[in-house]
């Protein structure tokens, strides 16, 4: 009996906190088939806002470059974040440590103020490629905070066993630290992916005049108020992550244990 | 001949000196065992013949080769680690065949070996497993086998059943002293588990504060002690402050816990009068009865129970001497019925035959 009740009071309360997370993103992904121009009542199902969507060729080719930095930045930062865990997981060094820490906790306005301010001190211009160094910027520390949390749970002994059983340290790096701790890499990959797919702030300060992202383009839009077209292009971003993120828990379920 | 020599092995970290000189020699087939308690200087010790630390002085000669400067991964020697590091992400086939990979072998000759080493530790059925689906005791053969698989001159072993419980634990003692015999390969082995050592090895060397203290077949190191160390961490043992009281050719009297006398040999006049130490005496040399033994050489002396521990095969008694001293005596339970159980406060007589005991002095 009491058990019974846990339960249904477990699903209250699971009911609940699922609903906050989901209806207004439930809500936007309804009003991106309503046929009236405001996000006010419905009039009719359409898919016509997915036309004029796909049609707009400035928030395409925004949303290409976000793909494109998105698919750069987090590849980078992966292969860099990966030795930086790798290396502060072997040698303890408390300050480099609370150092990596600093770009997840500061606050975005203020790492991107800096950024805008270092590529006007070094004289960089603005554009795709600054965007691109400063997503790697703040990427790399949830990479590697991902990365030095799953060697953190690996035994330390694997990299001894590999040596002591034949292997060359590189060997031991390829064939057995890599794969033990992919799911680590996987995970700071796709943090990594979507951080810099739907970042705003850094990349606001550090975009300059010309190129945009598919955050900078939703946003401009929204000057001129929520249209359909913004829920459509954020619908298709949803079901973007929404495949992503089932895709990286399937990749390898005995990975994810 | 020996496969491993160690001479006068040196190494310091930082804050302390882990291993000061120690020297071993290894023989072909033997089960050697490092004994002490952690901090001895066993693991670091094992650690330096895998190739893992480097010793800061001395030699490691295998088959009368230094392998001092050789990384791990160039000794033909193998490791078992007490979390037998698995890798995670292999099956069980996989991890067996790793070391025959890493050496390049081909492929069917490695199938062909694999298949051989799986089926003698009869884990056929978990050949496609992954670690995590096996039990604590198939992991631990999992890991021997991938160790043994490539036929090494010597394996390590660190306290690879510390994670097991009780009952698998002897099991597995049955299963190593086998598995060693049926491989021919030398094993030196590292615990602080002292029944463990004594049961499985041919020789122990028990290891204290990163010197040997004493070195040589699991008999010896029980019945013949030569430190108080070894006296006292290797199983039971009454340790009685002792006195040379008087001495004569060949022979010194002991005064023990300054309560009685016992005369033992003394060659090569290795005691002097006022000579101090310890008399040391398993719990199950000292008899117990009503009366005192009227035999030669045997001190008896009245004791009085204090209380004692019910074991089942046998019984622990504590005796209480005049002057408050404590003698553990360990009495089987297979003696004739109406001597068999004394009770709190009775006074009995406690027989000690010097020969089943030892005077060690520092």
């Amino acid at each position: 009996m009491h058990g019974s009740k846990l339960s249904k009071s477990l699903i209250f309360s699971g009911t609940l906190v699922y609903l906050f997370l989901y209806l207004p993103l439930l809500i936007l992904i309804v009003y991106s088939f309503n046929d009236s121009r405001v996000n006010v009542g419905w009039v009719g199902f359409t898919l016509k806002w997915y036309k004029v969507l796909f049609a707009d060729k400035q928030l395409i080719s925004a949303a290409i470059n976000s793909v494109i930095i998105a698919l750069i930045a987090s590849t980078v930062s992966v292969i860099l974040g990966t030795l930086a865990g790798v290396a502060l997981h072997k040698h303890k060094v408390p300050l480099l440590s609370t150092l990596v820490m600093i770009p997840v906790a500061a606050p975005e306005l203020l790492v991107g103020v800096s950024l805008l301010l270092f590529f006007l001190l070094i004289n960089f211009s603005l554009g795709m490629i600054s965007i691109t160094l400063a997503h790697i910027a703040f990427c790399l520390s949830f990479v590697t905070i991902a990365v030095k949390t799953r060697m953190h749970g690996m035994d330390d002994s694997l990299m001894d066993a590999a040596r002591d059983l034949g292997a060359s340290p590189a060997r031991a790096f390829f064939s057995v630290l890599i794969p033990t701790i992919l799911p680590g890499i996987i995970a700071g990959w796709l943090m990594a992916f979507t951080l810099s797919l739907d970042d705003f702030v850094i990349t606001f300060f550090t975009a300059g005049v010309g190129s945009s992202t598919l955050p900078l383009a939703i946003y401009s839009m929204l000057k001129m108020g929520v249209t359909p077209e913004v829920n459509a292009a954020s619908t298709v971003i949803i079901i973007c992550t929404l495949i992503l993120t089932s895709i990286a828990t399937k990749i390898s379920p005995q990975l994810f244990k | 001949m020996a496969i491993l020599e160690l001479k006068n092995i040196v190494k310091q970290f930082a804050d302390y000196t882990a291993v000061n000189g120690v020297s071993l020699s290894i023989e072909q087939g033997e089960f050697f065992t490092l004994l002490g308690p952690s901090g001895c200087g066993k693991t670091t010790l094992l650690r330096m013949i895998a190739g893992f630390e480097s010793p800061d002085s001395g030699q490691i000669l295998l088959d009368g080769k230094d392998i001092k400067d050789l990384p791990p991964e160039k000794r033909p020697l193998h490791t078992v680690f007490q979390s037998y590091a698995l890798f995670p992400h292999m099956t069980v086939r996989d991890n067996i065949a790793f070391p025959l990979k890493m050496a390049k072998w081909n492929k069917s000759a490695i199938n062909e070996r694999v298949n051989e080493q799986i089926s003698s530790v009869q884990l056929e059925r978990f050949a496609e497993r992954y670690p995590h689906e096996l039990s604590g005791g198939q992991r631990q053969r999992v890991a021997i086998a991938r160790s043994l698989v490539d036929r090494p001159k010597l394996l390590l072993l660190d306290e690879p059943l510390s994670a097991l419980d009780a009952r698998l634990r002897e099991h597995m003692h049955v299963e190593l002293v086998k598995m060693q015999e049926k491989s021919g390969v030398t094993f030196v082995y590292v615990t602080h588990d002292q029944s463990e050592a004594l049961a499985l090895s041919s020789r122990v060397a028990v290891m204290n504060h990163g010197i040997v203290e004493q070195l040589g077949t699991p008999r010896e190191i029980y019945s013949r002690p030569k430190t108080y160390y070894v006296a006292d961490f290797i199983g039971k043992c009454n340790l009685l402050k002792a006195k040379v009281s008087h001495s004569a050719a060949e022979h010194v009297t002991l005064s023990i816990a300054d309560s009685f006398e016992l005369t033992i040999a003394n060659p090569e006049n290795k005691f002097n009068l006022g000579t101090e130490g310890w008399f040391a005496i398993r719990p199950e040399k000292i008899k117990a009865n009503w009366d005192p033994r009227v035999e030669d050489g045997i001190a008896n002396f009245k004791a009085k129970v204090k209380g004692y521990y019910y074991y089942g095969d046998g019984t622990l008694y504590e005796f209480l001497l005049e002057n408050g001293t404590v003698i553990q005596c360990m009495l089987s339970n297979n003696r004739p019925h109406q001597a068999s159980f004394f009770e709190d406060n009775d006074e009995v007589y406690i027989s000690i035959n010097p020969l089943a005991g030892n005077f060690l002095v520092e």
